[in-house]
Formats: C-alpha cells, structure tokens, sequence
C-alpha cells in the first residue's frame, strides 16, 4: 500500500471512504519509519506503541461517526513538544532522558482532532540551528541529497514530510525554523501570527518569537492542519482569544484584486541567481493567476539579523536556566558542590552553538550593556514592524525567496556562524515583527528545492494559505518527490 | 560625633490568594514537602506562568490604602540567578515598573507624635522554594510548595530614625495588611517578613552614608535587635576609623547578631528584562473604583472615629484599632452593651486581653464572645452586678459556664439593693462592733472603711457598696 505517497487530505478522504483504516495506514507509516529508503536521521523517537493505541482509538471514532478530517492520519512532532510518557529531547543531551508528564497544547490539539503521532522529529539542539546540525542526535539529512542539510531548526520534520515518512509534521519557527527547512526540503510550511498558536508545553527557546506551525506536502494539508492546532490556550499569556477561521473551507478563490508587494531588500545582495530566477518565474505565475504586483521597501531590513540575535539569545539565556541538573535532565557524575553541578551539568548537558547563545545573551542583559543591546534591539524590532505596517497600508501580500540560497553541504557552514544566521535572513523580520509567513516549492537549484515566501499581515493566515494553494493549482512543485514524482 | 541612624525597610508579605501567583496549584501552609507544585512550579521546560488576578487586587488594595498611585500599566520582569530552591532560575517580580507607588503611611511614636513613612514602591513578585538542610546527611532537600507564593514587597523610604520607629512602621504595615485581609501576617510561618537597610551619617549631613541590608527579618523583636546591633556596629567602625562596606548580612538570632553574607562585590548581576511570558499588567480607572468601593474602613478611620464617636482617648482608641479583629470584637461588644463604649473598652483592653495573654489565644476563638462580654457589661450598668463580682462572672464564662445572666442566676451573685436587708446586716456588724463603733463616734472616720468591708463581706460581696456606704454613715 502506497498510501505514504500521499497527502493528508487524500489519506483524509481514504480513511473516510473506508480504503484503509489508520490502523493499517499508521502500521504502514511506522514501517517506513523502521526502514526508510534513506536514512535521513529525520527521528529521534519512534512511538509505536502509542501510535497504534491511537490509531485503534481513531478507528473506533470513525465507527462511531465522530471523525474529523484528521482522525486517523499520522504525523510526528517535533521533539520540542513535550508529549506525556515519551522522552521529550529538544535535541540535547541536556534532555536525553526526560520523560515529559505532560502534553504540549499543541499535542493535545491534534490528539483531540485524532491524529496518530507516530514519533518525535529531530531538530537542532533547543530550535538553536539553520541546518539540523547541532543536534545531540547528529545532522538530519536532506532526501533530495543527502549530502545537503535540510535545514533547520524542523528539519527533522522537514525532511520526514519530504522523504514521504510522514504526510504531517509540527514545527516551531522563532527564526525561521518552519520555513528555511519548508524551503530547503521543498514541501510547505506555514509560521502563524504570533498568539495564533499556544506555546504551552514547547520548550521556549525565545519566548517573544518562538511559534508552532504545520508542516506539510500542501498549503491544504496546513490549512487543515492549522485549524486544528490554533486556539484559545488560557495557560499561554500570549495567546490570543480570537476565532480559528476554517482554513480549508477558505482555500478557494481567485487572485484578482490581490496586491502583492515585492521588498527589494529581499532581492538584492546574497540572493543566489538561481534562486532569483526561480522566485522570478513565481512571480510570473502569480501575474497570471491576476495578482497585481508592487515594489516596496522594508528599509530596516538589514538590521533584523543583528537585532534577533540579541533578543534571541537573552531571552534563550534566561530559558535555559531551568536545566541546571537539579530537578531533570542531564546531572554531571558526583559533583563536588553547587557550583560544579551546575557547571558541569550545563557544560556537559547543552552543545556549543547552545552555549554560544547563552554566552552572547548573557552578555547582552548584563548591567551596563543592557541599553546598549537589549534596549536598543527592541527600538530596532519596532522599526522592522513599523516597516511591514506601512507595507500593509499598500499590499495585501508581500513576495520573495525563504532564503537566500539552496540547501547547502552538510559541514559547509558549521564552523562560520555569521553565514550559517545568514540563511534566515528573509524569515527573522517576520518573528520580530509577529507576522504570519509561509514558505512554498517553487523550482529547484540542480536537485535541491527553492522555497517562496509569503508574508501576510497579522492573523491573516487564511489569506496566506489562500495565495499559496492558488499557485499549487498551477504548479507542481509540490507534488514532485525525491524518489520520483506522485 | 552624633550619628544619626536611616532606615528603609522592605517588608515580604504573603498575599492570602488561595492559588499561586501564576499557577493553579494551593497555596496553603505546612503540607508535606513538593505536593503543592505543579509543573508550572517546578518549572518543568514547555511551561507558562498566568497571573493570578486576585493577587493584582490585592496589590492594588493595599496601594489604594496607603495612597499609592496604581500604574495603568506595570511590567513583569525576570530577576536571573541560580539558586536550587529557584526551579526556573529566575524570579518574576517587578523591577522598572511596579503595579503601586509613591504612598505614605503615619505611625504613632512613643511620644504621641504621629510619624509620616514615605512608601517608595510595592510590587508583585513570586516566591522562591525552601532549601531543607534539617535531617538530611550530606545533601540538601529542596520544597517547592512555597515556589510562587505571590508576595508584595513594600518598599519604605528612608525615612526611619530608629529601631523603635521601624518597628512601628513595621507594625502599622503589619495591621494595614490584616485589615486589607490581602495577608494572613503569620510571621512564624514566614507570611510576613522584612530585610532591613540600615546606614549611619553624622548628624545634619544631608548624604547617606553606607548601608548593610539584613535580610530575612520574621519577627518584630528580631527587627529591633538586629538594627540596634547593626547600629553599634557601624558607629563602632565608624569610630574607630573603619568604613561600612555595603554588604548583605544575616542576622542570627541565637548570637544577637548580624554577620556578613555577601558584599557588593560578590552580589549576583540579576540581569532584570521584561518577561516575554507574561504581557504587560493593565489596570484601568473603573477597574481601581471598582476596588477601592471594596475596601473597609482603615485603622486611622476607625481610630479617629472611636475617639469622636465613643469618646475613647486616643490612646485606647490606638490599642482598640491595632487589629482589625479586636475593632471589631470591641464595637460588637459595645452594640451588645448599649453603646457603653468606656466601660467596653476597659473591659476588651484589661481583663479580655488578660484572659486571651494568659491562655495564648486569639481573639478570633475567645470562648466570650463580644454578645456575651456586652451581656455581662449591661449588668454592670444596671446595678445588677458591682464591677467586683463581674470579675467572678467574667472568669465563669471563660470557662463555659454559660452567659452572664445564666451565672448570675446560677451563683446567685445579684446584687442585694433591698434596703431593709443591707440595715440589718448593718445592725448586726454595728451590735457586734462596740469598741469600733465608740472610736468611730469618737472622731475616726477612717474606721468607716471597716465598717462597709464588714458590710459587704456578710453580704458575700453582693451589697451595693454605694448604698452601704450612705446608709452606714447615717446609722453611725
């Protein structure tokens, strides 16, 4: 049975006229996970036996006429959701042997739409990555080439929706980490307004960017996917109390009337030709699906890379402080006293590019550089969104590439962090500023998938999903596979 | 040289919420070890705090009682240092913008004078966890049941003088927030506590001189003890040529001592930001209304009140008003006494609190309520009881033996005002007295005193000593 070739709406629509039952179709999905036809390192975890109790769970609902869209078919999340029973790693040493009591919302959200979470996917360490290379559980690789990275932080998602071992993936975006691995493995991938979806229960990296979104083949399987995950969570602050549209009901529609702008910024200097040329022969598309287009400017751009990695870091600074080998996670082998635990624990528990950003925004908070950096970081994030808001005054979209490049080499940029932040420098404005962005396969550099972005204004996913599943009507660059196209 | 002493207190009180700061888990005091935290206590990775919005109106009670003004919007702040008891590794408090300032309270000195403290600031602030060093070999134990407890740290100008002074305030801030019901002012349990800045400068400098914090006060006495004994110490360093170096220091009530924990030099750079978790704390103008048509009338309201209205002397009127518990005791006795408010009064302040003192009780479980004290204090002024007996009957109901009537009843302890008994019993002790009687006739008017003790101990104390009085005077 092929079935993991296909989408989640088509295993949607299979479960529902009775083709397979989940049973079958998570049976047939964990054999892929067991046996891949490429060892993409995609899995940290596998949850078979949890899996299937779900999958039977779902089955019976089915029976019992209360199936959703959802119920039955199979995703992973990633390993940053805690997820009741199941080692919860983010990645790290530091949480190789936590048990997590409890289930992120977001796992309760697709729980309750009965999906079958059939394993936790690997990730940079704590989200902190452009490539899947910092994590404990060693790089991800990309199914197109597997001499390339998938991206990151979900690349572990990424490249599990790509290589066709999951129809579904959840993904965390604080930077980009939904959309450059999107972009990189060449499915789509959607990172909602910020409050859309409730952070509790994923470990915060940067709490003010930090947000959950769907990763999958289509942008109908996000829009599926996002109803089900979005919603009030009272136990998140930071949520907002707003209506969950029903994307997928929205999807139709044409392009007229659309203003979309392109920000030069986002075409100048670092864009690899091809993948200008690529995002180029979009835009076209989208010309004739009746988009009209507009340049525009977002003036602070260059600024967002340095200002991110300031608020980044100090807010992960003070997140990460939990893990101090008191109460779980990594403790270093008899230690002498308090300070040694924690130095140890810590210095054993959290990998370099980990310890890197502490250091930095540890730096950044301290007294006397506090204005300098974190002050005047949060001045600068206010002109980047100021940016967008007048952007928005004109233009109902705004185009351009994920990132600036192709996947790139596993080890190519990993002793050079300066070119490794620059991959997400089309993705961060839009976490500093708390918009909604999606990344769509657009063509391809050789083997390797290019990645279009759209950003909307806030809450305005549906608009988003609408905009992309237009293309995909046109296109086929999602549908085409590393093994072939389906 | 004169040295003048400043203080600034900063008092830790437990807010009374049932639930903690920013989780759902209970509050309550004296379960056992770690059953109390939930995940969000014990800061396990993926959780999120939500502020309790009952410790807000209780912040914003108190800055409504002490003139504070409430911010329309305040800021909740990470307060970073690692510490096993602290399972995030930071402490949410308020640093930049506190949800009250700039208040005031008065304070009554020993003098009579009333006293001004200025209140700089009260913020809200999670508690951290005990480290349990007690009964553990080798190792340290770590309770997370107190780990966000929601405090309000009220923060005091330095304005206080003295040791007796910031006692005073210590104890007007102690009475405010019992009366506010926003603490329950437990200090052995810790619920109210304060660290104390105290610097010395000669007399007439303007500038502050250095100052040591003594942390973790948790009792009035400890308070006074610790500032006078840091107090000497720096004017002793002071003298003899040494200088205060600013420090944290403890203060070990076993030795009557402060000693130093840490200098500034070695203190944590806590590295204050706002928390991305939270969103700023909006109070808006209906919503402080809303909360200040809630608040009960204050202990200076109420004092001034019970000298106009029951025309006590501001003394006991001071005492009265001290505990919202006993105002309340005392105006529910005087209801029941008719409006005696002295006579009440005479009575809460002496022999109730005698009672209460003597058995270690609180007002609250006094086995005489307020009805039955008023009862008894209606029979006083009725003449159906003399001041003496009602001693007797005050102690019979303390000890269960019904309402003052039923005692009265019960004992027959009514007072014999029937003229026709008190002149007999006055014709028996003048019969069996000649030799008195003649030296009193004689011109020794003292002797009238043994006479009426005469009287009144054959009547078993329950002659009206005023009749006997008049009427013996007149037999003689």
């Amino acid at each position: 049975m092929s079935v993991h070739t296909r989408t989640v709406a088509e295993l949607s629509a299979g479960l529902a006229g009775g083709e397979y039952s989940s049973r079958e179709l998570t049976e047939s999905c964990l054999q892929h996970l067991r046996q891949p036809a490429a060892d993409l390192n995609a899995i940290i975890t596998v949850t078979a036996d949890q899996a299937l109790a779900a999958a039977d769970a779902a089955d019976r609902r089915r029976a019992a006429g209360d199936a959703g869209p959802l119920t039955g078919v199979p995703l992973v999340h990633k390993d940053i959701f805690c997820t009741r029973g199941v080692r919860t790693s983010c990645g790290s040493r530091m949480l190789d042997n936590f048990i997590s009591p409890y289930d992120a919302h977001v796992v309760e959200q697709m729980a309750a739409a009965g999906m079958v979470c059939v394993g936790k996917s690997n990730m940079d360490e704590f989200a902190m990555g452009s490539s899947n290379e910092t994590s404990f559980y060693g790089p991800v690789k990309n199914p197109w080439d597997t001499a390339a990275v998938p991206g990151g932080s979900s690349g572990g998602s990424a490249a599990a929706v790509a290589g066709r071992l999951v129809p579904a993936a959840t993904g965390t975006d604080t930077g980009g980490s939904i959309r450059q691995p999107a972009a990189l493995c060449g499915i789509t991938g959607l990172k909602p307004t910020y409050g859309r979806v409730s952070r509790y229960g994923m470990i915060a990296f940067a709490s003010s960017l930090d947000q959950a979104g769907p990763m999958a083949r289509t942008a109908e399987d996000c829009a599926l996917l996002l109803e089900a995950m979005a919603g009030f969570d009272p136990r998140d602050s930071t949520c907002v109390d707003r209506e969950v549209p029903r994307y997928s009901e929205e999807l139709a529609g044409d392009l007229s009337g659309v203003t979309i702008g392109l920000p030069k910024e986002y075409f100048g200097e670092g864009l690899d030709p091809e993948v200008g040329a690529a995002i180029d022969a979009a835009i076209e598309e989208y010309r004739k699906l009746g988009a009209s287009f507009r340049d525009i400017s977002l003036a602070n751009t260059h600024l967002a890379v340095p200002a991110y990695y300031v608020i980044a870091p100090a807010e992960c600074s003070s997140n990460l402080s939990r893990f101090d080998g008191v109460r779980f996670g990594h403790r270093c082998e008899s230690p002498r006293d308090l300070e040694d635990l924690y130095k140890r624990s810590r210095g054993e528990g959290f990998g370099d590019e980990v310890q890197r950003r502490i250091m930095v925004g540890t730096y950044a908070l301290s007294a006397g550089y506090y204005d300098a950096y974190y002050l005047k970081a949060q001045q600068v994030r206010r002109l980047i969104r100021d940016d967008f808001l007048q952007a928005f005054a004109e233009v109902d979209l705004i185009l351009g590439p994920t990132s600036p490049t192709a996947a790139f080499d596993i080890g190519e940029r990993k002793d050079d962090p300066v070119s490794m932040y620059l991959s997400d420098i089309y993705t961060i404005a839009v976490n500093l500023a708390g918009l909604p962005g999606i990344s769509l396969p657009a063509g391809f550099v050789g083997r390797r998938p290019v990645g279009l972005q759209l950003i909307g204004n806030y809450f305005e996913e549906g608009r988003l999903l609408q905009a992309a599943h237009a293309y995909q009507q046109v296109t086929d660059w999602h549908r085409r596979s590393p093994e072939g196209d389906n | 040289m004169e040295w003048e002493t400043v203080i600034g207190l900063e008092i830790h009180a437990q807010l009374a919420t049932r639930s903690k700061i920013f989780s759902g888990a209970s509050t309550a005091y004296g379960a056992a070890p770690n059953t109390q935290a939930c995940a969000v206590d014990l800061g396990l990775p993926g959780v999120l705090p939500v502020l309790n919005a009952e410790a807000v109106n209780m912040a914003v009670r108190f800055g409504l009682a002490t003139g504070c003004t409430i911010a329309p919007r305040s800021v909740f702040a990470r307060k970073n240092y690692f510490y096993p008891d602290l399972p995030k590794g930071y402490q949410i408090s308020q640093y930049e913008l506190p949800v009250v300032y700039e208040g005031e309270v008065l304070i009554e000195l020993d003098d009579g004078e009333t006293m001004r403290v200025g209140v700089t600031r009260a913020h809200l602030e999670e508690d951290a966890g005990k480290s349990l060093h007690e009964g553990f070999q080798g190792v340290t134990g770590i309770d997370l049941n107190r780990a966000g407890t929601p405090l309000l740290e009220i923060v005091s100008e330095p304005d206080l003088r003295s040791a007796k002074q910031a006692v005073a305030y210590m104890k007007k801030i102690h009475s405010l927030v019992r009366y506010l019901e926003i603490c329950d002012g437990n200090m052995q349990e810790g619920s109210f506590r304060c660290d104390a800045n105290v610097s010395m400068r000669p007399k007439g400098q303007a500038e502050f001189g250095t100052r040591a914090e003594i942390k973790n006060l948790n009792s009035f006495r400890f308070v006074e003890k610790a500032i006078n004994y840091e107090v000497e110490r720096q004017i002793d360093l002071l003298e003899s040529g040494g200088t205060v170096v600013q420090e944290t220091r403890l203060y070990d009530s076993v030795k009557g001592e402060t000693r130093s924990m840490r200098t500034k030099e070695e203190a944590n750079d806590y590295r204050y930001f706002p928390d991305p978790d939270l969103l700023p704390l909006e109070i808006t103008a209906d919503e402080i209304e809303q909360i200040r048509a809630t608040l009960p009338e204050l202990p200076d309201a109420k004092k001034a009140r019970f000298v106009s209205d029951f025309g006590l002397s501001p003394y006991d009127a001071a005492v009265l008003t001290a505990g919202r518990d006993l105002a309340d005791y005392f105006e529910a006795v005087v209801e029941a006494a008719d409006g005696e408010a002295k006579l009440a009064a005479n009575w809460v302040m002496g022999d109730l609190s005698g009672a209460l003192n003597r058995d270690g009780r609180e007002i609250g479980d006094s086995p005489v309520s307020p009805q039955m004290l008023g009862g008894m204090l209606k029979r006083i002024s009725d003449n159906t009881i003399s001041g003496k007996i009602a001693k007797d009957v005050f102690e019979a109901m303390w000890n269960g033996e019904g309402d003052a009537d039923a005692v009265i009843e019960a004992k027959g302890l009514q007072q014999v005002t029937d003229t026709g008994a008190i002149e007999a019993m006055i014709d028996e002790v003048i019969a069996a007295n000649p030799g008195q009687v003649e030296q009193y006739r004689g011109g020794k008017d003292k002797l009238l005193g043994f006479f009426v003790g005469q009287v009144m101990k054959a009547s078993k104390g329950k002659a009206n000593p005023a009749q006997v009085n008049e009427m013996l005077k007149k037999k003689l």
